[in-house]
Parts: C-alpha cells; structure tokens; sequence
C-alpha cells in the first residue's frame, strides 16, 4: 500500500496558485506595469478605507482657514497638507473621497455596459443570420450617434446626479464589447473542438459556457480595464461640466472645476485633482499594457520575435565592426 | 460607386432617425421641457399655453410625427436665449468649432507621423521610450485640467497668451494645443505600433535585398501601409471631437463654438438649441463617415465596399 507513488502531475496542468506565481513573476519583470498595478491597488485600499484615512470630513468648512498653501510653501501648515479650498475644506480629504466616486462610477459603469454588450453581442453571434444583422446594424447606428453631445442633452433633460450619469454612459459605451464578443464567437465557432462538441451532443448552454466564454476572458479583461480609464475620464469631464456628481458629492472633476475660478491665486486646487485622475488612468494604462501583451499568444510571439532581432542586429553590428578592425 | 454612396446616405438616415427617437424619447417621455423650460414662477396657465404652443398636449405618435416633420425642414424652433431661430445660432458658431478642430487635429496629424515613425526606428531605444511613455501620459491626462494647466503656465505666470477669448491667432493657440496632446498620444502610439510591425515583415527583408535604400522602404512602403489605420483613427478623431470632445475644451477656454453653446444652452434650459446642436453635429457625423469611406475606397483598391 505505502509503496505505491503518487502520480507524477504533468507539466501542463499546473495548479491555480503556480500559474498566479508565474503571472506575478511576468509582472515583476515589466516594471511600468508594476508600479500600474501597485498604484492602482494603493488607490482602491484607500478608497475602501477612505473615511479612515482621511484626515477631515471632506465637506467641513471653515472660513478662517480659506485658500492655505500645501505644506511646502510659505503661509502652508501641517495640518492641511495639500493646502485648503475656496471654503476651507482639506484638499487631501477631498481627493481621497473623490477616488470613490471615481472608482464606483467606474466599476459601475464597466459591469452594466458589458454585462448588457457581452449578451448582446454572445446572441448575435450564435443565432447568427437576422438576428445578427439586426442587432449589429443597430450598433453600427448606435456607434455614429455624437455619444458626449447626446449625454449632455439627456442629462440635462432629466437633471444631473451620479445614478443618471452611470446609466446613461452605460448605454452609450455597450457597443464596442458587442462587436468584440460577436467577432470572437464567429470565429471560435468555426474551430474543430466546439464542432466536435456539438457533434457529440453537447446542449448549447455547454458549449456556450465550457466551449466558448473561456476565449473571451483575456480579451474582455483587456477590453474592460481599458474601457475603465475611458468612464472615468468620462465621469470627471461631466462633473467637470456641472452635468455629472453634485455638490455635497465629491469628485475630482467636480473639484477642478471648482478650483477653476482661483487659478489666478490658487494653484493647488486645480493641480491636485488633476493629478489624481491622471495618475490614477496612467497606471491602469500601464497595466493593460502590460496585461494585453502578456495574455494575448500573438502579442507574445511578436514580443518573443522583436527580441531575437535585436539580438541578431548586435550579433551581426558585432560580426561587422570585427570585420572592419581585421 | 454611387450607389455605394446611396447605401451609406441610407445608412446616415437611420442614424439620424436613431438620434431623433432618442432625443424624443429623452425630452417628451422622460422629460419634462415646460418644467425644465418655463421659470418656476410660471402659472398654471402659462404652462398649458406653453404646451399647446409646442404641441406637448397632443398624443405621444402625433407628436412624433410633427418632430421629425420638424427636423426634416431643419426647423427646430426659436432659440429661448438668443429669441432668434435655433438654426442660426448654430450656423454662427459651428465655424469656430470647425476651426478648433481643424488647427488641433492639423497638428497632431502633422506630428504624429514622423514622431511615430522616429520611434518605430529602434523598438526599445531611447527616442521610442520616451514616445511611448509620453503617448501613455497623454491618454491619460483629462482634457480640461492639461488645458487649465497651460492656461497656469502661459497665461497666468509667463503672460504671453491670453487665458481665454476669441480674437486673433493668439487667442488660439491654447486651445488648439489642448485640442490636439491627447489625439496626438493615441495617433503616435498607433504610427509606432504599426510602423514596428511592418518592419519586421519579411517584404521589407526582400526590399532591401534587391538593393531598396532603408529610407525608401519606410516611405514607399512601410508609412504607406499604415495610412489606412491611420486615416481609420483620424477620422474617428474628427469624429469624437465633433461629437463632444469640443464642449470641454471650449468651455475652458470660453471659445465661441457649437460646444461652448450647448453647454449655455444647457444652464439657460434652451432645449431647442440644444437639440438642433445635436441634430447638426449627426449630419455631420454621417457625412464625414461616407467621406472616410470613399477616401479609404480611393487609398486601397483591395477593399470592396458592400
């Protein structure tokens, strides 16, 4: 009985945490994309824990302490480290409340667009025929609608708050994932195994869930996180514009927009929130980047070539210069 | 050709007719233009009046029909600010949209290429980093706070350009450099990406072979295949712009334009010009896409055009 071997695993089914281990090891590797993903976990703990990490409520008020510098400069105080507002609110406060708003308008937004693009775009592509034609001439018409024009009128219209402004950009933003999903279910529906699947009687909630959603993870995660900086420079320009989350609410958009009027006495209040949104969609850029090339075959095989030609360009400028010196 | 033309017009209608149903949906169905329209110290009385006199008493399918009555004679009622007809409002000021747009785009697509290209030189060398990290940045600044940023630097602290306005060129210099950083970012980026690509295909390696000089293969051939993606992203620049990317731009730097309008439109509750704003920059849209076509039909014979 004791005597008997555990099975040798094979190389190929590795376990779940190896697979995370070799996909951490790629990450540490591409530098930019690490400090992207640190970043970007750095600004989700502290949103999380946003009541406990800031320093003030972001709405208290005080009217002596109006318009104070950040630290550095002269006239700063320590305890407000990033300076005060037009009504002595502590900006810091403020932008750490603000990535929330960001972060759920966001995630919202991604979840319901995508959710509702991905069905769309799963049914398209398997009833194929009428239904295909319909449902993607209908996100043709919708993709040459003047999307930000049309999100202004309808915000206007029913009158502006955070629920508005995540629905409508839901409904404004769910085409591109149809037409990914669709192009994908075309084509894998085409490959040998799901026909083998089919052939051999497999119900077609099987084959849809086993078969075929697999292919669409690595794309729609790339596909996601990139529509994620879109949402959120989308939500800031409308707060920015008054169209998006209202005062009491913050924002980062909302906060440059109000900091706008000072820029003459006040640069601090335009400048740090600004940073926050651009800070926030570069690292998430710098992920995606990393992460499209990492999981996408054909990016890694063109990745894999560009290195072996640069290593033969300096084997051959080396070959050349020894040539030249004989 | 033509009647390639025809079907894409046919297309452009439906989209308008897309546009049209939303905004009716949005403004008689979910909104409520008397409320948002008439002040709030509006009587009884003056709100039936104002509803009879623009139809809003009748059945939902009747008001329909006399709206897209309406917009096909490009009769979109009396402008409330402006108590002229909403259509000139919007002739007026879409040539200063125009005009940003142009100058912004303009520059990009005169950057874009030779910067793209430069870095597509040496993958992973200097030049390139420095190209895909600035590109990366550009994506990722908001558009309002890069030109709030430089209105800081060179209005407010070196005093060489004016903040905001509309006058001479000097008054669009700020705007048109806002306009263009972040379309700048996404076209470098793509140049770059495409250029890398093929200068690694195996015709390139054949081209030199015969004796085609470096510089020869990246004109004659390399640029000249990444002219369609190119002019696919431009296009789609133009067309984002149009269709709103100007509001925030203008609206920092109070450029007369369509943009600036809707959003005025917007806090004085003039949906009429807000509406005909919208409707005109559709048109436009399904114009530029039927020009994009074309010239992509001109560029490449291998596409066939259904």
């Amino acid at each position: 009985m004791a005597a008997i071997d555990p099975p040798a695993v094979p190389a190929i089914a590795r376990s779940e945490p190896d697979r995370l281990r070799a996909l951490g090891e790629e990450l540490w590797k591409d530098k930019p994309g690490l400090i992207g993903f640190l970043v970007i976990v750095g600004i989700v703990l502290i949103s999380i824990f946003a009541p406990l990490v800031a320093p003030y409520d972001p709405a208290a008020q005080s009217v002596i302490g109006r318009l104070k510098p950040p630290v550095w400069q002269p006239g700063g105080a320590w305890d407000h480290l990033l300076g005060t507002d037009q009504l002595g609110r502590d900006i810091l406060s403020r932008l750490i409340h603000g990535a929330r708003t960001s972060l759920l308008v966001g995630v919202s937004v991604v979840a319901l667009a995508g959710a509702f693009g991905v069905t769309v775009g799963l049914f398209a592509g398997f009833r194929g025929g009428r239904t295909d034609a319909f449902l993607m001439r209908l996100v043709d018409i919708q993709v040459a609608f003047p999307g930000l024009l049309l999100i202004l009128l309808i915000v206007a219209v029913i009158g502006p708050s955070m629920g508005t402004m995540i629905v409508v950009l839901a409904l404004t933003n769910w085409m591109i994932y149809a037409r990914v999903v669709r192009g994908i279910v075309l084509s894998v529906r085409q490959t040998p195994y799901v026909e083998a699947a089919e052939m051999i009687g497999c119900p077609q909630t099987r084959v849809i869930f086993r078969h075929i959603l697999p292919n669409l993870t690595s794309p729609l995660l790339t596909l996601g996180i990139l529509e994620f900086t879109n949402i959120v420079l989308a939500e800031a320009a409308l707060s920015f514009l008054g169209l998006g989350v209202q005062p009491p609410a913050t924002s980062w958009g909302l906060d440059v927009s109000t900091g706008k009027d000072y820029i003459f006495v006040a640069w601090w209040l335009v400048t740090f929130p600004g940073l926050c949104i651009s800070i926030t969609v570069l690292s998430i850029n710098l992920f995606a980047n990393w992460l499209r090339v990492t999981t996408d075959p054909q990016e890694r095989e063109k990745r894999f070539a560009r290195a072996k030609a640069a290593e033969r360009r300096r084997e051959e400028r080396r070959a050349g210069v020894r040539q030249v010196t004989e | 050709m033509g009647r390639f033309i025809l079907r894409r017009l046919g297309q452009g209608f439906l989209v308008v007719l897309g546009v049209s149903l939303v905004v009716f949906v949005a403004m008689r169905v979910f909104g409520d233009p008397a409320k948002v329209m008439l002040p709030l110290s509006a009587t009884a009385e003056q709100r039936a009046e104002f509803e009879h006199l623009i139809g809003l008493d009748r059945p939902l399918p009747e008001q329909f029909v006399s709206f897209i009555g309406d917009l096909a004679t490009l009769d979109f009622g009396e402008s409330l600010w402006q108590r002229r007809p909403a259509m000139d409002v919007v002739f007026e000021r879409l040539p200063n949209t125009l005009m940003l747009i142009g100058a912004g785009l303009g520059l990009a697509v005169l950057l874009a290429l030779p910067l793209g290209a430069l870095a597509a030189l040496r993958p992973g060398g200097f030049v390139d980093r420095v190209t895909v990290i600035g590109g990366l940045v550009g994506l990722s600044t908001p558009q309002f706070w890069l030109g709030l940023l430089l209105i800081m630097l060179f209005a407010v602290n070196l005093k060489i350009l004016p903040t905001s306005g509309f006058g001479g060129i000097k008054y669009l210099v700020l705007p048109a450099l806002t306009m263009a950083l972040p379309s700048l970012a996404r076209m470098v980026l793509l140049v770059r990406s495409q250029v890398i690509d093929e200068l690694n295909q195996q015709y390139v390696r054949t081209a030199r072979a015969k004796g085609l000089r470096f510089h020869q293969v990246l004109f004659g051939h390399a640029l000249r295949n990444t002219l369609i993606p190119f002019i696919t992203l431009a296009g789609w620049e133009v067309i984002s712009a149009l269709a709103g990317y100007t509001v925030v731009v203008e609206s920092v730097f109070a450029w007369p334009g369509l943009g600036l309008t809707a959003i005025q439109a917007i806090q004085r509750n003039d949906l009429f010009l807000l509406q005909a704003i919208v409707f005109t920059v559709a048109i436009g849209i399904v114009l530029i896409n039927i020009t994009l076509d074309v010239v992509y039909k001109l560029i490449d014979p291998r596409i066939r055009i259904a």
